[in-house]
């Protein structure tokens, strides 16, 4: 029994070794594996380390990773988002028909775009909240209606499925930087949406670890009658989630419509799971509770990695999803071995 | 332990506790208990229906500072229902439930809350992949700085929980361990600690020793007999009158929704207790029935100390 008298208390706080406290963190498995992509691409491919090479894989890490951190933080609340993906069209959709066709302020329709998302992601939270559904089957529902509606919508008001014209729509130089822009580090030609990952993973960090509504995070999703009981405000916590979860949604909208100037019916479809591998590969439980939002940016750097060293390394890009399959079964055995340790008495 | 014992013993944990006090935080403050022996909780005839099904009738007892009332009763004799009306998850359908002196009528773990009374029910509401820390403040962290800076007073919280848990005489290594890692007792143990430092007057136990080993039984029965001594008055649920009988000052007996009366310690043997606990004619009744064919029958007596050496 480890109970013991007050006085001898000092002696007893070696066991808790370093290494215990390191393998305690959730985001240590993809920390080792982002090193061990990084250095086989970089050994194995010549473009991978060089300038343009670097800028592409943050590139394409960054539009999946920022959507990632609200999904590892929605997981860590105990739920899913399907719609994500499809989300990221609706938004980009909604501002490109909103400026080129109705002729709305830029600004304005971006704003727009970001309530629309916010009020879904809501709706989806309390469906969940008051149905008690598996947030799965809710979202899934909703993934599907906004994949029917980004495409008949979009062709019933401007007759194609891909928006047109954005750069001569007013104002669109001025947005344009802030989503859509790029800039240069040591060489490598950076897109905006890199700083906005990096921003999105500090700040979910801080959330996460540093505030109430963190602690609440992680209450409601590993025990949601116990987090009740203490007071937690359990359906404003997962509302908040989803919400979350849009809202990054419409930034990856935002950055894909202002760096190609066009989006289409297609936009983000695919991506939901990509988020999830993400997020899991990050060190998420698929029942909740526990991981990192620093995990998640983790998971989506090895993604981007990955994607953009299988075409420098000339094989054929449809390794990519056997590899990305691979990864998610590997950390879920590895997310399930520290659970089972950190859980045991 | 009589109450000779209690005040011989030396009492480490309340100047640990003092001392905490005086260097931590609390955010509810130091709950203002009244004298030892004074009641705090007074039922009067209190009773609970659910439409036409009577749950619970008739129990009068009450909770006072520095006591321990004990509620004992087999499955479905109403020990749940009991708890759940001083918890404020029910409320009473008829008799008295009054606190402080005044009559009340509480219809939310809120409003009982903030009468000081607190029930830690058997799943503890913790959470098992969360520190200890967190666990110990969870729904009422403490904080530090404003507006968007304002964020979680970390080395506060790990310092308190660490010196109230001392102060219920356990040693946490590490209070960053999850919460999972600990024994059961000392789960309990935190759940109690915790209800206690949020300014609990009254703690309601539901069977804190239900689920737990003999010498982890034994840890709780010392937490609860510590929380007593810090002058709360303390509910405990239990159907094992060898857990009840040791920590009791008073005991409730329950039967099949009924009270069978409340009983002060010095009135009652831990013998009678347990022979009111099984029902009398039905334990010999049964060992009755239990006996081998054959053999000579044992007496009721000595069943009944086997047990309570057990």
């Amino acid at each position: 029994m480890s109970a013991t008298t007050v006085d001898d208390a000092d002696e007893r706080m070696a066991p808790t070794s370093r290494l215990t406290t390191v393998l305690r963190r959730p985001e240590v498995g993809s920390a080792v594996a982002t090193v061990l992509v990084f250095v086989f691409f970089a050994v194995y491919t010549e473009q991978f380390l060089s300038d343009a090479g670097v800028g592409t894989w943050l590139n394409s890490s960054s539009r999946i990773g920022i959507v990632a951190v609200a999904v590892a933080l929605l997981m860590i609340g105990g739920e899913f988002d399907l719609s994500t993906g499809t989300m990221v069209g609706t938004t980009g959709l909604m501002v490109g028909v909103l400026t080129t066709h109705y002729g709305v302020n830029i600004f304005v329709a971006a704003a727009v775009a970001l309530l629309v998302a916010l009020a879904i992601g809501a709706l989806n939270g309390i469906l969940v909240m008051r149905t008690g559904l598996p947030s799965f089957i809710v979202t899934l529902g909703t993934f599907f209606v906004l994949q029917g509606v980004n495409v008949a919508l979009t062709k019933a008001i401007i007759g194609q499925v891909a928006v047109q014209g954005m750069k001569q729509v007013p104002y669109y130089d001025t947005i344009q930087p802030i989503f859509g822009g790029t800039f240069t580090v040591i060489g490598a030609a950076m897109n905006a949406s890199v700083l906005w990952w990096i921003g999105v993973t500090a700040v979910a960090t801080w959330i996460l670890l540093r505030t109430r509504a963190g602690n609440w995070i992680f209450a409601v999703g590993g025990a949601q009658s116990s987090a009740r009981q203490t007071g937690v405000p359990v359906t404003a916590t997962k509302v908040g989630l989803f919400m979350g979860t849009a809202g990054a949604a419409w930034l990856v909208g935002m950055t894909t419509l202002f760096k190609t100037s066009t989006v289409n019916g297609a936009t983000g479809v695919g991506d939901e799971f990509i988020f999830i591998i993400c997020a899991v590969v990050g060190g998420c439980l698929m029942t909740g509770g526990f991981g990192s939002a620093i995990g998640a940016a983790l998971g989506a750097l090895i993604f981007g990695m990955t994607q953009q060293g299988i075409v420098y390394a000339r094989w054929d890009s449809d390794w990519l999803y056997a590899f990305l399959g691979v990864m998610l079964l590997g950390a879920v055995l590895v997310n399930n071995w520290v659970k089972a340790r950190a859980e045991a008495a | 332990m009589t109450t000779e014992d209690r005040a011989a013993a030396p009492d480490v944990s309340a100047t640990e506790h003092d001392g905490a006090v005086l260097t931590g935080t609390p955010a509810a403050g130091s709950p203002d208990l009244p004298p030892p022996g004074e009641p705090i909780i007074e039922v009067k005839e209190i009773g609970k229906s659910y439409g036409s099904v009577i749950a619970l009738r008739d129990v009068t007892t009450s909770v006072r500072a520095g006591e321990v009332t004990c509620v004992l009763g087999d499955n479905g004799a109403g020990k749940s229902t009991l708890i759940k009306i001083l918890a404020g998850v029910h409320e009473h359908t008829s008799g008295k439930f009054v606190v402080d002196g005044i009559s009340r009528n509480m219809n939310s773990p809120r409003a009982a809350l903030a009468l000081g009374i607190a029930t830690v029910f058997q799943d503890l509401a913790v959470v098992s992949l969360m520190p200890v820390w967190r666990n110990f403040f969870l729904g009422s962290e403490l904080t530090k700085g404003v507006s968007v800076l304002k964020r979680l007073d970390v080395n506060a919280m790990k310092r308190i929980t660490k010196s109230e848990m001392a102060a219920m005489g356990i040693d946490l290594r590490d209070v960053d361990q999850p919460i999972g890692t600990l024994s059961g007792g000392e789960r309990q143990c935190v759940a109690i600690a915790r209800a206690v430092y949020f300014g609990a007057r009254v703690l309601i136990l539901d069977e804190p020793t239900a689920a737990l080993g003999v010498r982890q039984s034994g840890v709780v029965l010392a937490y609860i007999a510590k929380a007593r001594d810090r002058g709360l008055g303390v509910v405990f649920i239990t159907h094992n009158p060898h857990h009840a009988y040791p920590v009791g000052d008073r005991f409730v007996l329950l039967r099949r929704g009924r009270s069978m009366g409340e009983f002060v310690k010095a009135d009652m043997s831990l013998d009678e207790l347990v022979t009111m606990m099984a029902g009398g004619e039905e334990l010999d009744e049964l060992t009755r029935d239990l006996e081998r064919p054959g053999r000579p029958a044992a007496s009721t007596s000595t069943a009944r100390r086997d047990e309570s050496e057990s």
